[in-house]
């Protein structure tokens, strides 16, 4: 993504970071405002917007009857997909999802995957033939920088909305039955994205903040603290010590969105 | 990662193909394998087998693509359809996009991208038989094949993956201690400036656990920089007795 914003402007947040200070007054680790709303799309099984400042995500989810995989045959089945639609940025184009949309989903992906927050063999029928599986379609309406974070979030408060349909096998054919049950989630998995400005962390980066990054790193942690994914991104590198620092403030971090959010 | 009873540890505290938990797959490196390249090399770690080429530093098509102040590096991390068990489809999945994504972030660090503005290089890597630790391996090897290139660099970039398995934390996890350990730590450095340019995660971790996986993971990261180092010299330091 090429740059939109003035050298003058670059020159001058990546000196306030220098200082301790950012454009936007807050501080090095402090995230923008977030707001959470949960069951806005009625016909979605669970839906989620996340506001992280003024990047705005929308997440879907959709429960259908699939096999598992041959792997993993009494658990369900979770699929991830990020759309970056066009709508959302001057940068974004319509078409096939580009590098960028990949990574998104799969790093929203891995933090819900690696932490176990979905009961999996909660949603086998048949085991090695019928299952559940999730759909998590990410939906990015407006962005203003680290989509990572707030796609993670909109994901994991629209699957804690999520219900699953009632069932009850006869004669071996799987038939829907009225009335709901929620989806299993014993986790609660925060992704914190740091960016590297001037030799600083600095967290929940915005659009400018972006502009100006050497590298990123998200590091996703579960209620007990225990890391269960990362993703490094951009063309700059950390240093083991920076690696480590971002950890621990990453697990302070989620811990404070758990409590904000009563999760 | 979904975890199975399987013992992956012994008594002894080996694993499944005999090596401590801090030791290395054995390595082959061989740099200038191809002749087309501009540079290129092949390694072996473990059952990887994995090609490495460069094309360039070459015009950009298409053209509006190329930066007025930088060359543009592009990367496409390929699996050959027989690589693995079952036969892979040679239309690039998801994780080869993100891979090919990951291994450009970490290569792009150690080049110095401003010294060819409005061009373009092409790094091309192929994994012929996949072992786990594919996209570390390949990071060494297509960080060797710049260097083969005569491409400037600030450092070689050398990669390998910790993890745990068994509550115990391993260097260089093999494919059957990916898919069924705790968890896996990928990690490229640039020894010289203690840089890490790629850093990855799945499975969990304590922060404790985490700490010590990236400290093994660098060490493994300086062993096999010696060795490109060494593949290195045995490409372009040719000693010849002089008779007199």
């Amino acid at each position: 993504m090429s740059s939109m914003i003035t050298r003058v402007k670059q020159k001058q947040i990546a000196q306030l970071i220098a200082k301790g200070k950012r454009l936007d007054g807050r501080a090095l680790t402090e995230y923008r405002e977030i707001k959470v709303e949960q069951g806005i799309i009625e016909r979605a099984e669970g839906s989620a917007r996340v506001l992280l400042g003024k990047t705005e995500v929308m997440v879907g989810t959709k429960i259908e009857i699939g096999q598992p995989f041959s792997d993993t045959p009494n658990e369900g089945v979770l699929t991830v997909n990020a759309e970056l639609v066009p709508l959302a940025s001057p940068t974004f184009e319509p078409g096939p999802p580009d590098e960028n949309s990949i990574e998104l989903a799969r790093v929203v992906d891995r933090g819900i995957r690696e932490s176990k927050a979905i009961e999996f063999d909660k949603l086998c029928i048949e085991p090695g033939k019928k299952v559940f599986v999730v759909f998590v379609d990410v939906y990015v309406l407006n962005h203003d920088g680290n989509l990572i974070d707030a796609s993670a979030l909109a994901a994991l408060a629209a699957l804690l909305n999520t219900k699953m349909p009632n069932y009850e096998i006869e004669d071996g054919e799987v038939k829907i039955k009225s009335g709901y049950t929620p989806l299993p989630i014993k986790k609660h998995p925060i992704t914190v994205t740091f960016a590297k400005i001037n030799d600083k962390l600095v967290v929940d980066p915005w659009l400018e903040e972006e502009q100006v990054m050497e590298a990123r790193i998200s590091i996703a942690t579960e209620d007990d603290g225990n890391i269960c994914a990362i993703q490094k991104g951009g063309s700059g590198y950390f240093t083991p010590k920076q690696v480590l620092e971002a950890a621990k403030i990453a697990k302070e971090k989620a811990q404070e969105i758990r409590k904000k959010l009563n999760w | 990662m979904s975890q199975k009873s399987e013992k992956l540890i012994d008594k002894k505290g080996l694993r499944l193909d005999g090596r401590k938990p801090n030791e290395l797959r054995p390595i082959k490196i061989e740099v200038g394998v191809l002749s087309n390249a501009d540079g290129s090399a092949y390694i072996e770690q473990g059952k990887n087998k994995i090609l490495a080429a460069i094309y360039g530093p070459k015009e950009v098509h298409p053209k509006h693509l190329a930066l007025p102040d930088r060359m543009i590096l592009r990367c496409r991390y390929h699996m050959a359809p027989f690589s693995v068990q079952e036969r892979k489809s040679p239309a690039p999945s998801r994780r080869e996009i993100e891979l090919s994504k990951v291994i450009r972030e970490a290569l792009e660090p150690a080049i110095f991208l401003e010294y060819y503005p409005r061009t373009a290089i092409d790094v091309f890597v192929e994994v012929l038989q996949a072992d786990g630790g594919t996209r570390c391996a390949s990071i060494t090897a297509a960080s060797l094949a710049l260097a083969d290139a005569g491409i400037p660099m600030k450092d070689l970039v050398a990669a390998c993956a910790a993890g745990k398995v068994d509550d115990t934390i391993v260097l260089d996890l093999m494919d059957t201690e990916d898919k069924i350990g705790a968890a896996d730590v990928p990690v490229a450095l640039m020894p010289n400036l203690d840089a890490i340019t790629l850093l990855q995660m799945d499975g969990t971790l304590s922060l404790e656990e985490f700490e010590q996986a990236v400290n093994l993971a660098l060490e493994g990261c300086r062993k096999i920089y010696a060795m490109q180092k060494e593949a290195l010299k045995a490409r372009y330091v040719n000693v010849k007795e002089v008779e007199e």
